[in-house]
């Protein structure tokens, strides 16, 4: 079967069967390894990418079910030498440490930072809470959210 | 009191140390911030290439053959004449060119179990296969016949007959002490294992080379012990084995040992392939396989006076040490040498063993054994504060270690104790005194049906920073600062980076020697062919041990190069580059000035310095399910001088989390030895939610040995935050919870009298089982 989508902005087409997972379509058809693959379960949200603007694990969703949408992953955000606000505000405070649960947790924190809510501790905490870090204590992680939420009210900087 | 530090000034046994209220930028220090993560930007765009991110063309994929039975002997192993075998590759031990041990410290433990073989745990590795895609893999795995005899297996390592090690510490006259004292408490505290849980399964590659060698790219801590496993089981010499470090996405240990049966099983499968194999390990796999904290049951004798004085100490250690010795022997000393806590006690006598049970073996994990009886310790520690009505901060205040005091392996400490210090740190930044009052009188105020209790609980430990006794002596790392012939400076070290900042703190010490920008350093990357064997990223030795040896190298090379130049180096090194080409200072360890330890009798400087660190936990105990909400926890850390804040904050609060799920959910249910909850949906880590708001607070009492005054920081946290969240629950409910983790089913248990869940890391028998 062949699917279409648009990954980062630009238009794919993959040829595979459909209940191939977005996450193994990403890393293996697509080469976009930035998004990692931690439990396969749906559990570490290592693998979290949005779906239309919704936070999803990519290990859970069969990419029959992607067709037609709109897929972000961390490399649609910024580069090594032009990081984004909320990647910049994690360089800073130490919100990532080995990196490996990074991806997924950027692509939570973005989806978070796009309602615009207001970025209590509470909330941030809530909105993260199925992205699982084993090295911060996710302390660093909720102030780097919480400076690139102030940053982004303060400059009316919308996200990427 | 506050006192601000000159960068470079060393204060020798400072009566008060610098304490760093958290995220501050206090003038003086060496550094305010430190540098920017060196690898983030990569981690942070998704660039950084883990194992599993590395393309091979042309690679096959591997799959191990374990056992499912504790303990039997392998009969055989069938392959299905159904299915085509001529499309898989397999390996069994018969295919092992060399030993066939994963070399360590004991000859034990196969890489694969031979036929007619002794199976000694349910997830041993009995043979492995390979595939050019997944499907025919899972078809091959499926057409594997295993024939086993069961034998007898032992669960419980009290009931083990079989021993790994033993050792005994003993100072004073326990005797003479049990007779002078006034009261004496016992206790039986019990440990299960834990799961390291990096987010990164366990990973390797392994691609064959023309001339025969092979070489390993993977995710691992010491590229050296695969280096060497693989050279002994593929006889291959130091230049055909090369190891090379992938970006690895968490260790704590649980990276140190199993790579090396990894790198083993996948480079097997390539040799005999001739093509690469990669060997990626899934959640489900990592957890059922891979080591784990060792589980232990430590029993405490205490004796003390009226007034509160430490008399005298009886301690005994079991730990289980699961089919195979791995590190063991290491991880029970150390849980030994840490078992009376930071206090001083004029009579103390500590015995541990390590005992052998089917079950998977257990290795390294942050803390490597001290958490185990540092949780047992403190839980005395606390037990005793209440026998005698005294306030356990104040019954700390008077047992902690001061400079000049004795440890129980008499070594003196001379300097760089900061018990007292971390003690009042977290005291004061907890309003510990105010804090438990209000809990004691909400406490006597409750009345009976109340759902709802709070709490408040401390805990104190200490952590001997870098190897155990002569362990540096033996490893004699060299670590080496190159100034390139292109002009360019570079660090070659094998310490890895996991995320602790190995490839931010290393460039920042050796800039800070040289004059330079820390960007203006370079490091060599971990790969066995191009980097000096400067020792395992383990112990929490990377920035006392191998920094301290990069800080005289660089004071060396600026020597040198300024002898010549006669100009700062900064000024003037490229131009000595070009000039005279490149020179490369390569730093040997040498014994710390006054450090000594006897192997036999284990006596003396166990460790060149200790770090100190002191936990307050808040707790909410709802009273009906016995679920426990930690609220907040200050943890007060001395490391010496800290390099770098960010990343030292950050490995407090990571590993105070990560004692925070020791203390409340993570657990390990075994029956006939094997794993039940082997996933992530039943094996629970904390998340954001669960995590409590954690408060890190360095205290720098700088260690002399070191030319940078650096301890170890890493492994400190894990060793107090599990005691101080059960005295909190303690304080909350007045139960005593003696076994870890400290669950509702544990806590309900002790509030009702309802029968207690079984020991913690014991296994269940297997279930009976039918005619077949």
């Amino acid at each position: 079967m062949s699917y279409r989508f648009l990954v980062n902005g630009d238009p794919v087409e993959v040829e595979v069967p459909g209940m191939r997972r977005l996450l193994d379509v990403l890393r293996e058809d697509l080469a976009l390894t930035g998004t990692k693959e931690g439990c396969g379960e749906g559990e570490c949200g290592a693998c979290s990418v949005l779906l239309d603007g919704a936070v999803v694990d990519a290990c859970l969703v069969p990419i029959c079910q992607v067709d037609g949408t709109s897929v972000r992953t961390v490399e649609s955000l910024g580069t090594q030498e032009q990081l984004n606000d909320l990647q910049a505000a994690f360089l800073e405070t130490g919100g990532a440490q080995c990196g490996i649960c990074t991806p997924g947790m950027l692509m939570a924190a973005e989806a978070f930072l796009a309602t615009g809510g207001p970025a209590t501790d509470d909330a941030i905490r809530e909105a993260i809470a199925g992205n699982l870090c084993r090295c911060t204590g996710y302390t660093k992680i909720v102030e780097a959210i919480a400076q690139a939420a102030d940053r982004r009210r303060t400059t009316g900087f919308g996200p990427a | 009191m506050t006192r601000i530090l000159p960068p470079g000034t060393r204060e020798i046994g400072a009566p008060d140390a610098l304490v760093v209220p958290p995220g501050s930028a206090t003038p003086g220090r060496i550094a305010t911030r430190g540098p920017l993560r060196r690898e983030g930007p990569a981690k942070l765009t998704g660039l950084a290439q883990y194992a599993d991110d590395l393309v091979f063309p042309g690679a096959w994929y591997g799959a191990t053959i374990r056992s499912i039975e504790p303990h039997a002997t392998l009969l055989s192993l069938d392959l299905d004449d159904a299915f085509d075998w001529g499309r898989v590759v397999v390996v069994t031990a018969a295919d092992i060119p060399g030993d066939n041990v994963v070399s360590l410290i004991r000859d034990d433990q196969p890489i694969l179990v031979p036929v007619g073989g002794e199976i000694r745990h349910q997830a041993e590795a009995l043979c492995l296969l390979a595939a050019a895609d997944r499907e025919t893999l899972r078809a091959a795995k499926r057409h594997m016949r295993v024939r086993t005899e069961r034998l007898p297996a032992t669960f419980d390592p009290l009931e083990s007959t079989e021993e790994f090690s033993h050792l005994e510490v003993r100072q004073g006259d326990p005797g003479a002490g049990f007779a002078e004292a006034e009261l004496v408490i016992e206790g039986t505290y019990r440990v299960g294992h834990q799961e390291q849980l990096y987010i990164e399964n366990q990973a390797m590659i392994a691609v064959p080379q023309p001339d025969g060698g092979v070489t390993v790219h993977g995710s691992c801590q010491c590229p050296y012990y695969i280096h060497r496993a693989l050279k002994r089981a593929l006889q291959l010499t130091d230049t055909e084995a090369i190891v090379i470090q992938a970006e690895t996405g968490g260790g704590f240990g649980g990276k140190e040992e199993y790579p090396s049966m990894i790198a083993l099983h996948a480079a097997l499968l390539a040799r005999k392939l001739g093509k690469p194999v990669r060997m990626i390990y899934d959640r489900h796999e990592d957890l059922s396989a891979t080591t784990k904290r060792h589980p232990a049951v430590i029993h405490y004798r205490t004796g003390v006076m009226r007034d509160g004085r430490l008399v005298v100490q009886e301690i005994d250690v079991v730990m289980d040490g699961g089919a195979y010795c791995t590190l063991t022997p290491v991880v029970l000393s150390r849980g030994v040498l840490h078992a009376g806590g930071p206090y001083r006690c004029p009579n103390v006598r500590i015995k541990g063993r390590a005992m052998a049970t089917n079950t998977p073996p257990n290795g390294a994990f942050r803390g490597f054994g001290a958490p185990q009886t540092e949780f047992a310790a403190e839980m005395q520690v606390n037990r005793i504060a209440e026998a005698l009505a005294m306030s356990p901060l104040e019954l700390r205040r008077l047992w902690a270690y001061r400079d000049g005091d004795t440890t129980p392996t008499g070594q003196v400490l001379r300097e760089s104790v900061a018990a007292i210090e971390v003690l009042e740190a977290a005291a004061k930044a907890s309003d510990y005194a105010r804090h438990s009052e209000q809990t004691r009188r909400a406490r006597e105020a409750r009345l009976p049906g109340a759902r709802l209790g709070s709490g408040i609980g401390m805990a104190m430990g200490w952590h001997g920073a870098g190897f155990t006794g002569s362990g540096e002596v033996h490893i004699a790392g060299t670590a080496s600062v190159e100034l390139t012939d292109a002009g360019t400076v570079r660090v070659l070290t094998a310490q890895t980076e996991m995320g602790q900042g190995t490839k931010t703190i290393f460039p920042q010490l050796v800039a800070g020697e040289l004059g330079l920008e820390p960007e203006a350093v370079e490091t060599a990357p971990q790969d066995t062919s191009i980097v000096p064997d400067s020792g395992p990223t383990v112990a929490s030795r990377t920035t006392m041990v191998v920094g301290g040896l990069l800080v005289n190298a660089s004071r060396r090379l600026r020597a040198q190069v300024e002898a010549v130049t006669d100009q700062p180096f900064a000024d003037s090194y490229r131009d000595f580059a070009l000039e005279h080409g490149s020179l490369r200072i390569d730093e040997r360890f040498e014994p710390y000035p006054n450090v000594q330890f006897d192997d036999e009798t284990y006596t003396g400087d166990a460790y060149p310095a200790f770090g100190w660190a002191c936990a307050v936990a808040r707790v909410d105990v709802d009273l009906d399910t016995g679920e426990v909400t930690v609220r907040d926890v200050v943890s007060a850390d001395d490391a010496g001088r800290i390099v770098h804040p960010v990343l030292a904050e950050g490995q407090v609060e990571g590993g105070t989390l990560q004692a925070i799920g020791y203390a409340t959910i993570e657990e390990i249910k075994l029956v006939d030895g094997r794993y039940l909850n082997d996933r992530l949906a039943t094996y629970l880590i904390p998340t954001a939610l669960d995590a409590p708001r954690i408060e890190a607070i360095l205290v720098e009492k700088p260690f002399s040995g070191a030319p940078h005054g650096a301890k170890g920081i890493g492994e400190l946290p894990m060793d107090v935050g599990a005691p101080a969240v059960v005295a909190a629950i303690h304080d909350a409910t007045g139960v005593w919870i003696h076994d870890l983790p400290a669950t509702p089913e544990r806590i309900l248990a002790a509030l009702t009298g309802a029968p207690t869940p079984g020991s913690p890391g014991v296994s269940e028998p297997a279930p009976e089982r039918g005619a077949t």
